[in-house]
């Protein structure tokens, strides 16, 4: 299997949550994922990127930016804004946390990502944004010369 | 994202087609509650069979949509839930306060 990787970039709209994980999965198919697996791929990308549009950005218009990079069996991707950054990233990783209960967000964001990737790293600054690298591990990959 | 609404006695049945993320969620969430008040029913049943996508934004309008129901004295349950949606509602907890039936006719029965 040969090494990939790919960037993409859009405007932070929340038409594009659907365009960004559908992205993500089409990429991730060389891999020959189970659907299972996509599935998982798809709703970690969702969350991350819905992250960086309602918290990066709140309301005003910003950049996400996604990069993917195949090695072996393995997809990491990186999502990240230039947004407002989070104050506290332990207390938004708790489960049912959420800054915005007014929005009707579960707090399971991150959880989410944790749960259905296998690593997960979240790197924020105040007043300069939020990066988060997860990695996903595809092990019913077959063989292939 | 397709809404279909279907009205028996003081139950609403919610039917969905499509995705449900934040995109989505709003919109929905806006017309089910519009179509729970005006109507003045209480109890609400949410049929995933036709969601094809759903992240942590549908839990966010599940557990809306209970406390909407319970603040009426009505319950909120769930019907057609396949084995990704249940993995994604297990992990949220969701599934401790929120009844899930198989179809409609169990939860019409049960409610």
């Amino acid at each position: 299997m040969l090494d990939n990787s790919m960037k993409l970039e859009f405007p932070s709209k929340s038409q594009n949550e659907s365009f960004a994980r559908v992205v993500v999965a089409s990429f991730a198919a060389q891999l020959d994922p189970t659907i299972e697996e996509l599935a998982d791929v798809k709703t970690a990308v969702s969350e991350a990127v819905t992250n960086s549009i309602i918290h990066g950005y709140e309301n005003s218009l910003g950049i996400v930016y996604i990069e993917c990079e195949i090695k072996n069996n393995k997809l990491e991707i990186i999502i990240e804004d230039k947004g407002k950054g989070i104050e506290n990233v332990n207390e938004a990783m708790e489960p049912l946390y959420t800054s915005k209960p007014e929005l009707e967000r579960s707090g399971m964001g991150f959880t989410v990502m944790e749960t259905f990737m296998d690593h997960l790293e979240v790197y924020s600054e105040e007043g300069r944004g939020t990066k988060i690298k997860m990695v996903k591990e595809f092990k019913s990959v077959s063989i292939k010369e | 994202m397709q809404l279909h609404f279907n009205v028996k006695d003081e139950n609403l049945i919610v039917r969905f087609t499509g995705e449900l993320d934040h995109h989505t969620a709003q919109e929905i969430r806006n017309k089910i509650d519009n179509k729970y008040k005006n109507d003045m029913l209480k109890n609400i049943i949410l049929d995933l069979k036709g969601i094809n996508f759903m992240d942590s934004s549908g839990i966010g309008l599940i557990m809306g949509r209970y406390k909407t129901t319970r603040a009426n004295d009505g319950s909120l349950v769930l019907i057609n839930v396949n084995s990704r949606m249940e993995k994604i509602l297990t992990m949220s907890g969701i599934l401790k306060i929120v009844k899930v039936y198989r179809n409609e006719d169990e939860a019409l029965h049960n409610i």
